[in-house]
């Protein structure tokens, strides 16, 4: 029987998606049961609509890839909604953005922006992100010989790299925080106040847009700003663009930062390895992408019309999720799946997404990772998880995955 | 310029290619990205030994599948 997703069909008894964790890094023990009972699987989710969750690698690629798939979730057509609050954002608005973000004019974003995320480019900005990595490291021993990671190491990087990146001020940070934690709100804030910090979100973007048309820098807005002909982006695609960025570059890389931390420390050993050979520290950070158990709900697609995958048929209209980790833990792909193996190698797991669409800053995000490691090895060789993992508390309310706390020692 | 046939080769694919540079972070003396558009560039078909062991790996984790190696 081929699954079915209409919305308004009763929902109870269905699985609550997303599932709750044994511990902050330790994944949800429904996501094994499905992907060898029910790989194309009816949840719930928090809205109280319906979807279907897919586990197994090979269909979520296949999803990913096919472009009937779309990633426009509008709820007047069909598609569940993600969240408590989820009627529409200030963002979808106008045609000529929704044409450049998920559109026929997608290809061109991805090439003018992509310019800004080549190895090359992004292997520029190493000494820079070392040195605010250990600019943070000195901070931290200032204090003492105790910190919040999450706080005074995993955020501060990655905002750093990419306020410098877009030319907007890291004095800034506090209050685009706020407004990007709104944007991944899952529960935890109400429709008003949503639309409230994007309107002021928009408001602030646009005003540095266009200071950047006035007075160009050296940064990727400015640049992004001073296009003509082909490369030309209105005020509004351009503001779109920047939030995009400033949204993804400073909340899902300074999560994985402390997620990486907690699954290298949770076990001595892993650390020693690490301090024994630094050459691990790449495949080790791709391991930890792997193995990250809490990325979030997890990729939305809508689909309109039938379609095939490998595990079997999705019905028209149905709101499918990919869960990523999940996928990310197929023993199909991956040969013992939920062991941490430091030199796993290939390692060609999806935490970055796969296909045309797969995250288009992922070399900056694993060069911040690789550098945030390697600096915490260097300057802080004894450093060790304060509290026990099952301590640990996640974020919650927000789409993205992490903790809310990393409490540590050295 | 003569190859030695059993070498490895290796090929691009442009129109598949996202220009995440995974690549590029991989094996930088074999794949590059255009600065016109980050999309890969092929600098060496026939990369040496050396090189083998990450090029099979820049081919296998690439989210496009715009790699391919023989050989
Ligand atoms: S890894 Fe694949 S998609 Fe990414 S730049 Fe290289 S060839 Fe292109």
């Amino acid at each position: 029987m081929a699954p079915r997703t209409d919305q308004h069909e009763d929902t109870d008894g269905l699985p609550d998606f997303p599932f709750s964790r044994p511990d902050a890094v330790a994944p949800p023990s429904e996501w094994a049961e499905l992907r060898e009972g029910c790989p194309i699987a009816d949840v719930r989710l928090v809205s109280g609509d319906r979807a279907l969750l897919l586990t197994r690698i090979d269909d979520v690629r296949q999803l990913l890839k096919d472009p009937r798939f779309g990633r426009q979730l509008d709820p007047a057509k069909g598609a569940a909604r993600l969240s408590t609050a989820d009627e529409g954002t200030v963002f979808t608005g106008s045609a000529d953005v929704e044409d450049l973000m998920t559109g026929g004019d997608h290809p061109r974003w991805r090439r003018l922006v992509g310019r800004a995320f080549t190895a090359r480019r992004v292997n520029g900005l190493r000494p820079g992100m070392r040195a605010v990595a250990e600019a943070c490291v000195d901070r931290m021993r200032e204090n003492g010989n105790t910190a919040d990671l999450v706080s005074e190491y995993g955020f501060p990087i990655p905002v750093q790299v990419i306020c410098a990146l877009l030319g907007t001020p890291p004095e800034d940070v506090d209050r685009f925080s706020y407004w990007s934690e709104t944007m991944l709100s899952e529960t935890k804030y109400d429709q008003d106040e949503i639309l409230a910090a994007q309107a002021e979100f928009a408001e602030y973007m646009l005003g540095h847009i266009a200071d950047k048309r006035a007075r160009p820098g050296d940064d990727l807005l400015s640049e992004l700003a001073s296009g003509t002909g082909d490369a030309w982006m209105s005020d509004e695609q351009l503001m779109v663009t920047g939030i995009g960025l400033l949204v993804a570059g400073h909340e899902t890389t300074a999560n994985m930062i402390g997620k990486m931390v907690t699954m290298l420390l949770a076990d001595r050993s892993r650390w020693e390895a690490l301090l024994a050979d630094r050459s691990l520290v790449r495949t080790a950070t791709e391991e930890s992408l792997r193995m990250d158990a809490n990325m979030g709900v997890g990729l939305p697609r809508f689909v309109t019309e039938e379609t095939t995958l490998p595990s079997g048929e999705v019905c028209p209209h149905s709101t499918v999720i990919s869960s990523l980790s999940a996928a990310n833990r197929d023993p199909r792909a991956f040969e013992d799946p939920d062991r941490m193996d430091l030199g796993r190698s290939p390692n060609p797991h999806i935490a970055f997404g796969a296909g045309a669409h797969s995250c288009i800053g992922q070399a900056l995000a694993r060069t911040e990772l690789q550098v945030a490691l390697e600096v915490l090895l260097e300057q802080l060789p004894t450093l060790d998880l304060a509290v026990p993992v099952s301590e640990l508390q996640t974020r919650s309310g927000v789409i993205v995955g992490g903790l809310a706390e990393l409490p540590v020692r050295w | 310029m003569t190859r030695m046939s059993d070498g490895m080769r290796v090929e691009v694919d442009r129109d598949l290619c996202c220009g995440a540079g995974q690549c590029a972070l991989i094996v930088p003396e074999v794949f590059d990205q255009d600065e016109d558009d980050g999309l890969v560039v092929l600098l060496e078909d026939a990369p040496g030994r050396e090189h083998e062991e990450a090029v099979r790996e820049a081919g296998a984790v690439c989210p496009t599948g715009a790699i391919t190696v023989s050989g």
